[in-house]
């Protein structure tokens, strides 16, 4: 009796033990608040009815006097990127990508998601008074603060009841205010998740799924997983984040991080796992020729969320009988024509293409000629190769599309495709005459009147979604004769590769052995069958 | 007739297991090379490079033992009788001739033997072994000071030596049916034993 009672109250204890143990767990991965000494709430500054988001800001930057001077001088900021490896200035201000194409001339638009308030002019740099820097949307933790889409970066002021439409809401900047905190993934998300015009369209490996992910869709952002926000990566310093798609840090050799002293490299998975991250020794041997994500990031877009993978312009513009613009799905359910955009074809959980990156992309600017009979013309050339020591094998998203250019003046040209007012915008007017005379006008482009469209290729790295060890790819993904890597020929890979004269002569010899040897014995069997008769 | 210790233990174990480990170093070597798809390029590659360290511990056994007990003298090569033995093979066979050439405890390889096995472990093993080990360091040659090696002249070496191997398992399993019945000379590499005519035999055979 007393034995029973002992043996039910430690198994007893045990549970409670165990109770204990998984309860802490618990709090330790929930737990992401910042241990801050400050109570926004409290301070009186942010007691007062914010008429403006700017006026939010001013009052942000009376205590944090630095902030604004710091964010000014960032990529968030400038959307300008001198390369220092090539040279050429890079940035949403300058660049054309193959989804939008070029920013200019669509900017209270484009703008929305600049980090400030007013830029709505991109020929000019971005404003300077420092109560334009535009703090919320990326310290909100409240939710209501939201971008309006066309107004050079000002939230939605006032909105309307989604029940009663009478009733005008006006957004509580003071809460909001009040509420700020450290930069959560739905912060970065509400720009980064929503590139080239919606969820998911731009990137592949970046969209809302990720906000809610399960440890299939990603290790490390999964609530079941690390539970990670983007910043755990992408740390800042003075607010300015790290990781970048101009120059990316494509083979970090310099392994795990030191917490204060080396953090500037956080974005790269060698920054936590280190340089011999595997238990086999022979995967380790392929880190220095092969990203992490080529084998942990087997498909991207796994989160239910489609990708753009094909925009044509070429066909926009054409309007149903009635002469008005045109909405049409494919059978899955995605845009297939927009008489604003053109033609499209979405991806889910596709696979990469693979190509050699040292980290280096060479954009072809609005002012580089092109050689129009060498089409796909490429947005962004990779560079890479087997015998470059700073490439490794990295996965990308391959962008396909039509984009406008010059047939005379051998360029790509500036789309003015959005504005709330003037009759040359594509979207109001359809007309791609007048939009590309009043996109190159307005951006100062050389232009000859005579446009067509041309072939374009974009690669976007892909770096999330990373998917658990078991998901990985296996060896025989890629060593194998038509595996993942059959477009990568610059080098020799066990499994992929032979020497196919040297198969014939070795199989060759091999069967005339065996058969040579048949025979040999045929003889023997029979000559002695006769010697016995 | 008498019972006649040909193969001492170890040498049947040494000839055994590298058999084995050379079977199926040769199953997995071809499934890395594509030319099969059974366990799948990760298992057959761990599984080679497992084998590889195995035959590799064994040829250092068996050097040694073929050093300390002089054995190695078995493999220098000899033209005497080597001609007789090719017509052996080529026409003697055919009409019931005798074997010219008899294994003793001091010479149990014929002169083709000798010379096939001297090729075999002068010849293929090496290029297998050095072009191996190699291929499993291909990481470490910067650091080995090997530069101006390439993968694919590694690999093609090590195919090349594979191929090779093939082709001398399939003699050599063929030529062990060659004796007086099929398996007569299979049988010492298994008890050890052969029976060997007296080396001054009587007037009639038994």
């Amino acid at each position: 009796m007393n034995k029973h009672l002992s043996h039910l109250s430690l198994r007893q204890m045990l549970a409670a033990v165990m109770l204990l143990m998984l309860s802490t767990a618990t709090a330790v991965a929930i737990e992401r608040t910042s241990p801050s000494t400050a109570d926004h709430s409290q301070f009186e500054k942010l007691q007062q009815s914010f008429e403006t988001a700017p006026d939010v800001t001013q009052a942000c930057i009376s205590c944090h006097t630095e902030a604004s001077k710091q964010l000014q001088k960032t990529t968030h900021w400038t959307l300008e990127y001198p390369h220092p490896e090539t040279g050429q200035m890079l940035g949403k201000r300058h660049v054309i990508n193959s989804f939008c194409g070029a920013a200019a001339s669509n900017e209270p638009f484009c703008t929305s998601c600049h980090t400030g308030y007013g830029w709505n002019d991109m020929r000019l740099p971005p404003p300077t008074s420092e109560n334009a820097v535009d703090c919320l949307i990326c310290h909100d933790t409240t939710g209501d603060y939201k971008k309006s889409p066309n107004q050079a970066g000002h939230p939605i002021y006032e909105y309307k009841d989604p029940v009663d439409s009478s009733i005008i809401h006006k957004t509580d900047f003071a809460n909001i205010a009040q509420n700020i905190g450290p930069t959560s993934s739905r912060n970065c998300g509400s720009c980064h998740f929503y590139g080239g015009g919606g969820d998911g369209v731009k990137h592949g490996d970046l969209d809302s799924s990720l906000l809610t992910a399960p440890r299939a869709l990603d290790v490390h952002m999964s609530k079941d997983g690390a539970g990670f926000a983007c910043a755990d990566c992408h740390t800042t310093s003075a607010h300015s984040v790290t990781g970048s798609r101009y120059l990316t840090n494509a083979r970090d050799t310099l392994g795990i991080d030191v917490l204060g002293h080396t953090d500037h490299t956080r974005a790269s998975c060698e920054s936590c796992h280190g340089n011999s991250p595997h238990n086999q020794s022979k995967l380790n041997d392929h880190v220095d020729q092969v990203a992490c994500q080529t084998c942990h990031i087997p498909e991207f877009a796994r989160g239910g969320v489609a990708t753009k993978v094909w925009w044509d312009w070429s066909t926009a513009g054409q309007l149903d009988a009635d002469g008005n613009p045109q909405t049409i799905y494919d059978s899955e359910g995605h845009l297939q024509y927009l008489s604003t955009k053109g033609t499209f074809r979405y991806g889910e959980n596709v696979v990469p293409k693979y190509r050699w990156f040292d980290g280096v992309s060479r954009y072809t600017l609005r002012e580089d000629k092109i050689d129009d009979t060498q089409t796909p013309i490429e947005l962004n050339k990779i560079k890479g190769s087997h015998d470059n020591p700073d490439s490794r094998i990295w996965p990308f998203k391959i962008m396909e599309g039509k984009q406008p250019y010059d047939k005379v003046h051998k360029h790509l040209l500036v789309n003015h495709v959005y504005s709330a007012d003037d009759d040359t915008a594509l979207w109001t007017n359809f007309d791609w005459a007048k939009s590309l005379q009043a996109g190159t006008d307005y951006a100062g482009q050389e232009y000859s009147g005579e446009f067509d469209f041309i072939e374009t290729r974009m690669h976007w790295p892909i770096a999330h979604m990373v998917a658990p060890a078991e998901d990985a790819l296996t060896c025989a993904s890629c060593h194998a004769r038509d595996g993942r890597l059959a477009e990568l020929t610059d080098f020799y890979m066990p499994g992929r590769d032979r020497n196919i004269w040297l198969d014939r002569a070795g199989w060759s010899l091999a069967l005339l052995t065996l058969l040579g040897s048949l025979i040999h014995g045929t003889g023997r069997f029979v000559s002695s069958r006769r010697r016995e008769k | 007739m008498k019972r006649t210790m040909i193969f001492k233990r170890f040498e049947r174990f040494w000839h055994w297991s590298q058999a084995a480990l050379i079977f199926f170093l040769m199953f997995t070597g071809f499934e890395i090379h594509s030319s099969y798809n059974v366990l799948g390029f990760g298992k057959a590659s761990q599984l080679h490079e497992y084998a590889a360290y195995a035959l590799m511990g064994l040829w250092i056994l068996a050097i040694f033992w073929h050093l300390t007990t002089g054995e190695w003298r078995q493999y220098i090569p000899t033209t005497d009788k080597l001609g007789a033995v090719i017509h052996y093979y080529l026409i003697g066979t055919f009409t019931g001739a005798e074997h010219p050439y008899r294994a003793t405890t001091q010479a149990k390889h014929n002169p083709l033997q000798r010379l096939a096995y001297l090729g075999f472990k002068l010849v293929i093993s090496p290029a297998i072994w050095i072009s191996g080990l190699l291929y499993l360091f291909y990481n470490h040659w910067v650091d080995l000071g090997l530069p101006l090696l390439t993968l694919g002249g590694v690999a093609l070496v090590h195919t090349t030596a594979a191929f090779a191997m093939l082709i001398f398992v399939i003699a050599h399993v063929y030529m062990t049916t060659m004796g007086k019945t099929v398996f007569s000379m299979i049988k010492p590499m298994i008890t050890g034993y052969e029976d060997i005519p007296q080396e001054k035999p009587s007037k009639h055979k038994k």
